[in-house]
């Protein structure tokens, strides 16, 4: 089971916050298909948020096909993301950690890797759009 | 989508000033809805029409569909908590309970007991001897173990401590989770509705200056850096708030399609911004003119 935390600054939509924490721990293998989510009762007891927030979420869940509802039970994942098993993911890393190595070398601090790494990645995204 | 709550036209006056004036709203079914404005801006006229402790002096309210206070079963379907929770200083938390029972048909014991054991709340104890926290606590029990469709709180944590606001809207939500609630809250502090409120109305000097579903509200407003000379705006722009520098000019604008214009750098608002830009523009609104003095 997981915990959801919210970021009220950070501009995004609470419901997108959870959406996106349930994506985080999909890929990052901490949720696999089969768990059960959080009940809507025990995010709105830990969160004290409106419950309405946390049904938009699910149901936006449902509709990206990541998780569905059993009635009186609760809500269950229903994919697992074959790319986030450690065999990928470790190498991948190894990779990355190499590369962070050279950055730091170049002479680039956190907040340069970020902004190149952001840039990078929404050209990248555009490029593929186009 | 059926309203719990429709006004149309509506004001109160009270001697020669409106106290509310032209009030346009319809709060949908399943809302938690947060009324917020600076105090004195009607926000207390306004449940108090709804739970119909006021008569309107123009225009009409319905709520569930019918006038406020309008018989016995439309008093039961409405739960009202006044400002500072009111309750019976001499009286203890069962006396509380016991009177609930009393005074309302379709009073749930078992919820209202369960509550205030989760609460941890010693039934002997008077509640002029609770805190804050506990009394506040006490109300919203008195107000949910009515079974109401409709919760109507007038600054339920303005007078908490953040620890008890917590607890307190927690607890609110816990029950609109559990039950079939729609809820009206008032507050002047944006923080406590940024959780807990889906439908937003902003409240200044008696006008409704803004209404509607907070999500939507959010994805319709925009902040827009761009150069100081930039020429005319795009139409389908409202200037909610502008301000310059020498170079640059801010505005907050409500626009429902998407801005591509290069010349302008785009952010999304926070709805403390909005709510805050909305009252800033209210005040401006009902500022006297100046220069304009003695013309009729």
């Amino acid at each position: 089971m997981i915990e959801f935390h919210l970021d009220t600054h950070s501009g995004l939509a609470p419901y997108l916050q959870i959406v996106q924490q349930v994506r985080r721990a999909l890929r990052l293998g901490l949720l696999a298909e089969g768990d059960q989510l959080p009940t809507v009762r025990d995010v709105v007891a830990r969160l004290a948020i409106n419950p309405n927030t946390v049904l938009k979420a699910y149901r936006e869940l449902e509709h990206l096909g990541l998780a569905s509802p059993r009635a009186g039970i609760g809500t269950f994942v229903t994919q697992s993301f074959s790319d986030a098993s450690p065999a990928v993911l470790r190498p991948l890393r190894v990779e990355l950690e190499r590369w962070l190595a050279k950055a730091r070398r170049a002479g680039l601090d956190d907040e340069s890797v970020e902004a190149l790494v952001w840039d990078t990645l929404h050209s990248s995204t555009a490029e593929v759009v186009a | 989508m059926t309203a719990v709550l429709e006004a149309r036209g509506l004001g109160k006056r009270y001697g020669r000033s409106w106290a509310l004036s032209d009030c346009d709203l319809t709060i949908p079914a399943g809302r938690v809805a947060g009324l917020v404005g600076p105090n004195g801006a009607g926000k207390t006229t306004f449940l108090h029409l709804a739970v119909g402790l006021l008569a309107p002096t123009a225009g009409t309210i319905e709520v569930l569909g019918r006038r406020p206070a309008q018989g016995a079963d439309q008093l039961a379907q409405v739960g009202f908590v006044a400002q500072d929770s009111p309750t019976y200083a001499g009286l203890s938390v069962s006396d509380h309970l016991h009177l609930g029972a009393w005074l309302n048909p379709g009073w749930d014991d078992e919820m209202a007991d369960a509550r205030v054991e989760s609460l941890g709340l010693d039934p002997q104890k008077k509640a002029g001897r609770l805190s804050g926290g506990q009394r506040a606590q006490l109300a919203l029990t008195l107000a949910i173990a009515k079974r109401p469709r409709l919760l109507l709180l007038d600054e339920p944590v303005a007078s908490l401590d953040p620890l008890a606001r917590r607890d307190f809207l927690r607890q609110l939500m816990e029950a609109v989770a559990e039950q079939e609630l729609s809820v009206v809250l008032s507050s002047h502090l944006v923080a406590d509705l940024e959780r807990t409120c889906d439908y937003l109305v902003v409240l200044v000097d008696s006008r409704v200056q803004l209404a509607g579903d907070v999500e939507e509200l959010l994805a319709e407003h925009h902040r827009l850096v761009g150069p100081r000379n930039g020429g005319r705006l795009p139409g389908g722009w409202e200037v909610i708030e502008e301000s310059h520098t020498e170079r640059q000019r801010t505005l907050l604008v409500r626009c429902s399609n998407p801005i591509f214009d290069p010349a302008w750098s785009v952010e999304p608002v926070s709805l403390e911004d909005l709510v805050l830009a909305y009252m800033a523009r209210g005040a401006r609104d009902v500022a006297p003119p100046t220069g304009l003095v003695g013309l009729p």
